[in-house]
């Protein structure tokens, strides 16, 4: 990328035509944004004004749909909740409102900690194993490595519905259907294979006169491996770790198929979170920002990174 | 690369081969346990008559007959093409849109970088979850895509049934698949448009080739691999596509979104025909792998150049 900094000599764009480009971009960008708006600014209103026609933008926030999101409520008379005692919570208020009142916490809250959990394992074990393999692969004569390597990539071509049913089987037979610990081998299988072509291409960076430098001054190779390696490669597993993250937390198949309670994360759940009479639209929409918000987070952390991570590595900048 | 002998010579500890194979064993042990054993019973599966409801049932051979079934299925031959229809058309979409906006982006107007950024929000979100709230934007009465598309066209919005419409719900998923996965190909094609070094457009300045010129014989074939790269990989993608249209469709209206995994899934988890969604399986598979390793040759060639 030598063009970058250098200004283009005879061939600069003109500032016509950077003005126009400029000018379609943001528009394209900003229309892009509508639907994400959108999910907010559902996830702000009330019910009613969620399915009003016209779309309203202009509307008094409500905290509804959060409270929705995390609650359960049954229908009372207007008499039962006049004898109520004060609202302790603005949830009970709002609830209050449409006669109603809470039964007790939804199951969002546990289906968002399943995803933490088997997202964060995950991604430890994925990263973990495939630095190792990555350090192995990078700086070792390995016998096939090509095909090895090759193997392991062509992992990630199965269509998961097929990869999904022989590993439902095998979870039924070894009682690891619907368990976290399930859901966390089969997303670090699947994530492996990401975290040995990305940190491969990360520590193939790293010069090896580094390694060998320290072994001559009397580290193990294992020494070395360690504390001149592996600081080295930081940014490289720190990147890799935010891509494994988003792909266990993003993920609807293998979840949707080989969970149903126990073990099952937020994408499966968020679909069916219904109110009276179909869908709760502002409580979907509230549990789809909080879903959204660390993926968005993570994004902007990850932008110099995302091109050699959707590429498995292919393009490198 | 081997160490050079008077390293190698000093090290302690483990030999560099035990430390190779013990750093890369539980990667690929990982990946034997949860992908080639379940694809290998997945393959003796599809030769038997299985039923995953029925465990305790007598399971039999049954040859090929399961991939005789699939072969000569009319249904599964429609979900193929209904996939291919999807493929082909995102794939349309998404280059020419995505190759655009990354020439307008190399154009380096002020705050470039920013909007970059902005534009490749939606391919980080989840297509089931996103996927699940563009069904809103499409209820005909209520969504704020019919009404805005209701305002273009002058069309009733009661009529911009977009989901529930045989001729519009495959374009309805083309269009969230293709806002979301758009900036994929951008940032692909951006790096593409980078790679080329300035003095080439410099002298084609020289020889006073036109913008037209440079355009087509610069820019375009010197990005080529590039673009290929993002076709193939949206291409296999697509041709596993299952999350997105799930929540979108279902599959429907009737069948007319049923893309393969969703058929296979409904055989599988359905239907419960274990073998012969194994059948599918392994078909679908062969597939994928065998068109993602052509088109590899012909990017490489492509690379060469």
């Amino acid at each position: 990328m030598s063009s970058a900094n250098t200004a283009h000599s005879v061939v600069a764009p003109s500032h016509t035509s950077k003005r126009v480009a400029g000018t379609i971009v943001i528009v394209y960008a900003l229309i892009t944004l509508i639907p994400l708006v959108w999910i907010f600014l559902t996830s702000i209103k009330s019910p009613p004004d969620s399915i009003s026609y016209p779309p309203k933008i202009v509307f008094t926030p409500t905290l509804e749909g959060y409270c929705n999101l995390f609650t359960t409520r049954t229908r009372q008379t207007p008499d039962y909740i006049v004898a109520l005692p004060e609202p302790t919570s603005t949830c009970d208020e709002v609830t209050r409102k449409r006669n109603m009142v809470i039964a007790g916490p939804s199951n969002f809250l546990p289906r968002f900690v399943n995803s933490l959990v088997i997202a964060f394992g995950s991604t430890f074990l994925a990263v973990f194993l495939g630095t190792l393999a990555a350090y192995g692969f990078s700086r070792f004569k390995v016998p096939l490595a090509d095909d090895l390597l090759f193997f392991i990539l062509s992992t990630r071509m199965m269509p998961p519905i097929a990869v999904a049913i022989p590993i439902y089987l095998m979870y039924r037979e070894l009682g690891l259907s619907d368990t976290a610990l399930g859901m966390i081998l089969l997303y670090t299988a699947v994530n492996v294979s990401l975290a040995v072509w990305l940190l491969k291409g990360f520590i193939d960076e790293i010069p090896r006169e580094y390694e060998e430098a320290a072994m001559i001054d009397g580290y193990t190779r294992l020494q070395a491996f360690r504390k001149v390696v592996l600081p080295q490669a930081t940014t490289g597993i720190a990147a890799t770790a935010i891509f494994c993250l988003i792909f266990a937390w993003n993920e609807y198949a293998f979840a949707a198929l080989l969970t149903s309670g126990q073990a099952q994360t937020a994408p499966p759940f968020i679909p069916t979170i219904i109110g009276e009479g179909g869908q709760d639209w502002p409580a979907v929409a509230a549990g789809t920002t909080i879903f959204l918000v660390p993926i968005l987070v993570f994004t902007i952390l990850l932008r110099k990174q995302l091109l050699r991570g959707i590429t498995f590595g292919a393009v490198r900048k | 690369m081997a160490t050079p002998a008077p390293i190698a010579r000093r090290v302690r500890g483990l030999s560099d081969r035990a430390i190779a194979w013990a750093f890369i064993a539980p990667a690929i042990t990982l990946l034997l346990a949860i992908n080639i054993f379940p694809l290998l019973w997945a393959i003796y599966l599809s030769f038997t008559n299985y039923r995953a409801n029925r465990p305790n049932a007598v399971v039999e051979g049954v040859g090929l007959r399961n991939y005789e079934r699939v072969l000569t299925d009319p249904d599964i031959w429609q979900a193929m093409q209904t996939t291919a229809h999807f493929v082909f058309w995102t794939i349309v979409l998404q280059t020419v849109i995505g190759f655009a906006l990354a020439y307008l982006i190399d154009r380096k107007f002020r705050g470039h970088a920013f909007w970059t950024t902005v534009i490749l929000i939606p391919m980080m979100l989840s297509p089931a979850v996103v996927g699940n709230f563009w069904r809103f934007l499409y209820e005909p009465q209520i969504g704020l895509f019919a009404y805005a598309a209701s305002m273009v066209t002058g069309i009733p919005t009661s009529e911009i049934r977009m989901l529930g419409d045989v001729t519009l719900a495959p374009w309805a998923i083309i269009i969230v698949d293709t806002w979301m996965w758009t900036p994929y190909v951008m940032l692909i094609c951006l790096a593409g448009l980078r790679s080329i070094p300035d003095y080439i457009y410099e002298a084609a300045e020289v020889d006073r080739a036109s913008g037209w010129r440079q355009f087509w014989s610069i820019t375009v074939p010197m990005a080529l691999p590039f673009i290929m790269l993002a076709v193939l990989f949206r291409g296999i993608e697509n041709f596993k596509m299952f999350d997105m249209v799930t929540l979108l469709t279902g599959g429907g209206p009737g069948s007319v979104t049923e893309v393969a995994s969703i058929t296979l899934k409904r055989t599988a988890f359905e239907s419960w025909a274990t073998g012969r969604a194994s059948a599918f399986a392994i078909i679908l598979f062969v597939a994928v792998f065998g068109l993602a390793n052509i088109y590899v040759k012909a990017l490489n060639k492509v690379k060469q150049r």
